[in-house]
């Protein structure tokens, strides 16, 4: 007699939870896109006349998004194919940008001496434009592919060194003098103790490095020419097909939106109680 | 003169430069005999924390001299274990690896087994064994602490020192940390400077209790002798007399240093700093013949 009266009612208590999460969770964010896309359609009407409204862009994006690894040709592919010749190429400057960035953070944040002599020009090559990098890439690689791969590293390194030095600036001293009551050698003290403490500051560098690597992809893209979003998006402006650049700003957004979430899952990970 | 297994001759230490300057210790003296158990106690702040990572080789004093077995010390060394305040564990490490690391440092001859069963036994003899291959993150600060002095012990060192290795935690395991310290120091006899702000705790432990007098230039105070029979019993303890008498002339020493200070401040704080001294309270125990022995445990 109790049994099925009390599983229909947990049944329903369950749905009940599953329909309040929904409309917290995913409401919000779905009434925020609607009215994006609105504000769009309204503009793409009124006083945009260039603007194509969301229902053309889809129409013209439609056989991009549907096939997305399809290959018609150079510069005439499917989306994913481009975001994916486009991560291989952030992958490539990236992997360089910490390869150089994590050790000059170490001695950054180990020696004052090393700060004194290199922050200064850090400080000075920090704020500079992509769009400045990549010419200077050109002259030095000839090629569009290294010097595009030469601009993301350049780009993308500065939050990883100045991260990773702030996190070596910040290890605890109670951990130092661990290292020192054991007597741990330099290189055990860099393994078990100043590499593990910096950990979480590295990969805080290591997240906004991403983010700004994929930022710069679009330029460097855009001025060589190289098959990839930002390939794409430059050459549909100059094929006048307006709907494809709004279709590949969107893409890369929500890559470089999912990049970001997965930085920070592995990030939160590494956070030590 | 300096026969004596672990001495300080004369150390002084200062922070800071110019007119910051504050100092913290003003020659202090003290020897310590192999084997023995020496607590010193002093109010928070009062440079205690310094007395200790001058006595680990962590600080060098700015005058006199730290000696070991004859030895003078400049740098931290396997000789001296450290259990730190505030545990001081690498939280990325397991209690295994934590402790396998002094080890491995101490042992660095030994093979691979020989190194995990000693940190296993040492594991063991904190009773920690069934939290082996759990984080400090994990662990209960009663916990942790025994981790550190598992570390301390593990390198086998001559000297322990315990820098308030029990402050942090609760009353209740406080108790119950001072008698695991009494038992395992009453198997291996280590030489151990202890220091805290617990007088019921040195008396409990102790062979000698010196008090520390007040930061800025804090020093030694005369030793009092704890001639009570091993092994000590906390609730015998309470009603032993010469317990009373010795934690009497302790307190005493500390309050009137206190009030010394008091009278004197006027003149001294114009010279040494505009800033206020401030001291947290001493446990200044519950009012002598508690009517419950419980009491003095926390």
């Amino acid at each position: 007699m109790m049994t099925p009266p009390a599983t229909t009612n947990r049944a329903r208590a369950w749905l009940g939870w599953m329909w309040r999460t929904t409309l917290h969770e995913l409401l919000p964010p779905l009434v925020g896109i609607g009215l994006f896309v609105a504000a769009w359609w309204i503009s793409s009407v009124t006083w945009a006349s260039s603007l194509p409204s969301p229902a053309r862009t889809w129409e013209m994006s439609k056989l991009y998004v549907l096939e997305p690894f399809a290959k018609r040709g150079e510069l005439d592919q499917g989306i994913l194919r481009f975001t994916w010749n486009s991560l291989v190429l952030v992958a490539q400057g990236y992997a360089i940008a910490l390869a150089v960035g994590t050790p000059l953070g170490f001695l950054l944040g180990m020696s004052k001496q090393f700060t004194r002599c290199f922050d200064p020009i850090i400080q000075i090559l920090r704020p500079v434009s992509p769009l400045a990098w990549l010419p200077l890439g050109l002259i030095l690689f000839q090629k569009s592919q290294p010097s595009a791969i030469f601009t993301i590293a350049i780009c993308s390194m500065w939050p990883t060194v100045l991260n990773t030095a702030v996190g070596v600036r910040a290890i605890p001293q109670d951990y130092l003098n661990v290292g020192k009551v054991l007597r741990l050698s330099r290189w055990t003290m860099l393994w078990k103790i100043l590499l593990p403490a910096t950990l979480p500051y590295m990969f805080t560098g290591f997240r906004l490095s991403l983010g700004i690597a994929w930022l710069v992809i679009v330029a460097a893209e855009m001025l060589t020419g190289v098959p990839g979003v930002g390939g794409f998006l430059w050459q549909e402006y100059n094929s006048l097909i307006y709907e494809h650049i709004i279709l590949s700003i969107l893409t890369i957004g929500i890559v470089g939106f999912v990049l970001d979430r997965l930085m920070s899952l592995v990030e939160q990970r590494l956070k030590f109680a | 003169m300096n026969d004596s297994f672990l001495s300080l001759r004369g150390v002084s230490k200062s922070f800071g430069s110019g007119t910051g300057v504050r100092e913290v210790l003003r020659d202090v003296n003290l020897d310590v005999q192999r084997g023995e158990f020496v607590a010193i106690v002093g109010y928070s702040g009062s440079g205690k924390t310094t007395l200790i990572s001058l006595l680990a080789g962590l600080l060098q004093p700015d005058q006199g001299e730290v000696r070991l077995q004859g030895r003078l010390v400049t740098q931290p060394g396997p000789d001296r274990g450290v259990v730190f305040q505030n545990y001081s564990l690498l939280p990325w490490l397991t209690v295994f690896d934590n402790i396998h690391l002094a080890a491995r440092q101490a042992f660095a001859d030994w093979p691979h087994q020989r190194q995990v069963e000693h940190v296993e036994n040492y594991i063991r003899l904190v009773n920690l064994t069934p939290a082996r291959n759990k984080r400090p993150g994990q662990l209960s600060g009663g916990m942790r602490q025994r981790v550190a002095l598992a570390r301390a012990l593990a390198m086998n060192p001559e000297v322990l020192l315990l820098d308030e290795p029990l402050s942090a935690l609760d009353a209740l395991t406080r108790g119950t940390l001072q008698e695991e310290i009494k038992q395992i120091w009453q198997q291996d006899r280590k030489t151990v400077v202890l220091i805290t702000n617990h007088v019921d705790e040195a008396l409990l432990l102790a062979d000698r209790i010196v008090p520390l007098t007040n930061a800025p230039a804090a020093t030694l105070g005369p030793s009092f002798a704890v001639d009570l029979p091993r092994p000590r019993d906390r609730r015998a303890l309470n009603h032993a007399r010469q317990f009373q008498e010795v934690r009497e002339s302790v307190t005493d020493f500390l309050v009137s240093q206190r009030r010394r200070e008091r009278e004197s401040a006027a003149p001294r704080a114009a010279v040494a700093s505009s800033r206020p001294t401030q001291h947290a309270p001493i446990d200044l125990l519950p009012p002598r013949r508690a009517s419950k022995p419980v009491s003095a445990a926390v």
